[in-house]
């Protein structure tokens, strides 16, 4: 028998290029091998309703039923130590060795550590299922919660913290919440939707001491000269892609396992895809980006899973982000940093879109936010126009009463 | 008992769209195929129980204004990731201008 197709990594990208290897009618052995005890499950409500919740429910991506109805050998608490690409073998960490014919890995991504948080035990970190559980466990009503950093997963933890009824303290070193990707305009309406819920942000602050008591995990931080107790400090301050087992293989690593357009690494036989890869992004003329999404991370599994069986497809999808913090949901398709102007179209009366468009008028961006899915349909369609490189004229744009759907006809 | 229940009037969906429906505590989501004819399936995608009246109908598939999951709103089918479990759909029709659909 043939070793067939080994997929590392059992978060979202790895289930998805499994399931989408027996879409397209692969018939050979299929290995998902991943670190985590759990069957793979989705990382996004781990920082909003999961975490709000009253129980983190685990969003399980495939139950065992359907992998063994695929066929999937899963393979879970296995960590793969080392690829022998001369071999094309992989080994795990109890030096058990696995063959493969093509290989896809989806490692994902590590949240970033502080350094000065190391060795403290108060402070913790989220990717995970089990670290849902363990910062969940410690959010009990009128604890103070000192966040560090201002992205998505500290806010997302902030509004969570706050529904929860703690007193939550976000600290960012940049001078405003979301300097990433997210235009003022927006990450504004956010800053004002934690205000009311009593979440204190506080913006360019230093943070020079931290201390914690080993006994209750409480941490002590020296913020701006001035001394914040906490009893829970968790640190969002982005994530590393996890790339070691390739660049010890040689394989070329470029912020992120280093792809074409087709996911293949600079080993024809090896993919790579999700979070841990870099890829040229062909709907801007090729630009190198790694991107931490969910759904990039489902739609680069199915890709390489085809391209795994040899159909040579390149990737063109638009990048697609979404957030969810109390009612309002935010969602982002494109590279903001793309446009160099901006036209703003209200909808309805507490939801507004922003287009971002490039300087020959080409729409590379849209930008939403309001309460419950007041932009979901006006964004999708703007990704329709972004990937077909349309330059929609900018008063239609703006005018509420033009259906987006009759500009992607024109 | 099954029975023949008013959702709308024809002229309150638009070709290649969807609306709202709430009746007995329960929702539904009304469609307008591109060739005119109407639809009805549960109101909640299967993913999140989102409304799928704020998603985006193209051709026969209604995508979840959510996380994108797809159905087919003729047929109920679930499209692909992240949706996996079919719709429910109900029987629709047309009399007098007035929509239909038979929820039971
Ligand atoms: C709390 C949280 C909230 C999020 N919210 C959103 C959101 O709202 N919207 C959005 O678009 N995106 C969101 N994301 C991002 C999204 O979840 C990721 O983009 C997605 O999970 C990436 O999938 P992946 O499979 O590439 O990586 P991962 O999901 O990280 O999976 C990689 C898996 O590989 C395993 N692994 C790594 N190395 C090895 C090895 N050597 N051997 C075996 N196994 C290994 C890891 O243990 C892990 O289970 C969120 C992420 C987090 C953590
Ligand atoms: S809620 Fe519909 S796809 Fe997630």
């Amino acid at each position: 028998m043939t070793p067939g197709m080994v997929i590392v990594g059992a978060g979202e990208c790895g289930a998805r290029a499994t399931l989408a290897l027996r879409e397209e009618g692969y018939d050979g052995p299929v290995t998902l091998i991943g670190a985590e005890r759990h069957l793979p499950y989705e990382r996004p409500p781990l920082s909003k309703d999961g975490m709000a919740a009253e129980a983190i429910g685990a969003k399980v991506i495939a139950d065992a039923a359907r992998l063994l109805e695929a066929r999937i050998d899963l393979m879970l608490s296995s960590e793969v130590v080392r690829i022998d690409r001369n071999a094309r073998t992989l080994a795990l960490g109890g030096g058990r060795v696995i063959p493969y014919d093509k290989l896809l890995l989806a490692t994902g991504a590590r949240p970033r550590r502080l350094p000065m948080a190391e060795g403290i035990g108060g402070c913790v970190y989220l990717r995970t299922h089990d670290d849902a559980e363990a910062i969940r466990a410690r959010l009990r009503p009128d604890a103070h919660v000192a966040i560090i950093g201002g992205g998505f997963i500290g806010l997302e933890l902030a509004a969570a913290a706050s529904m929860r009824g703690c007193r939550v303290t976000v600290l960012e070193t940049q001078p405003r919440i979301l300097m990433r990707g997210v235009p003022a305009e927006i990450a504004d309406i956010i800053a004002e939707a934690h205000g009311r819920s009593g979440v204190v942000i506080r913006c360019g602050v230093s943070i020079s001491e931290m201390t914690a008591d080993d006994s209750t995990r409480a941490v002590s931080l020296v913020v701006d000269g001035a001394r914040i107790e906490a009893d829970l400090c968790i640190v969002g301050i982005g994530a590393v892609p996890n790339t070691e087992i390739a660049s010890d293989s040689g394989l070329a690593v470029e912020n992120g396992i280093r792809v074409d357009e087709t996911m293949a690494t600079s080993d024809p036989n090896i993919f790579a895809a999700g979070d841990c890869a870099s890829f040229p992004l062909v709907i801007y003329g090729g630009r190198r980006v790694r991107l931490e999404a969910w759904r990039n991370a489902q739609e680069q599994g199915a890709l390489a899973a085809r391209n795994m069986l040899s159909k040579g497809e390149q990737h063109s999808a638009v990048p697609w982000f979404w957030s969810d913090q109390y009612d309002l949901s935010m969602q982002i398709a494109g590279l903001v940093d793309e446009g160099v102007t901006t036209v703003r179209r209200e909808v309805g009366a507490d939801a507004f879109i922003l287009f971002h468009l490039a300087a020959d008028g080409r729409l590379v961006a849209a930008s939403g936010i309001g309460p419950g899915n007041a932009v979901a349909r006006d964004i999708r369609l703007a990704e329709m126009l972004i990937a077909r490189g349309a330059k929609p004229p900018g008063d239609k744009l703006a005018a509420s009463d033009t259906k987006l759907k009759s500009l992607l006809a024109a | 008992m099954s029975e023949w229940i008013e959702a709308c009037e024809v002229d309150d969906v638009d070709e290649e769209d969807v609306i709202r429906f709430d009746h007995a505590g329960k929702t539904f989501a009304i469609y307008r195929s591109p060739d005119d004819e109407f639809f009805a399936t549960d109101g909640l995608c299967t993913h999140e129980k989102v409304h799928l009246a704020d998603g985006l109908v193209m051709d026969d598939i209604i995508e979840c204004p959510k996380h994108n999951g797809r159905f087919n709103y003729k047929t109920g089918a679930a499209k692909g990731a992240p949706v996996c479990v079919n719709l429910q759909t109900y029987p629709v029709k047309v009399e007098s201008g007035k929509v239909l659909v038979q929820i039971g």
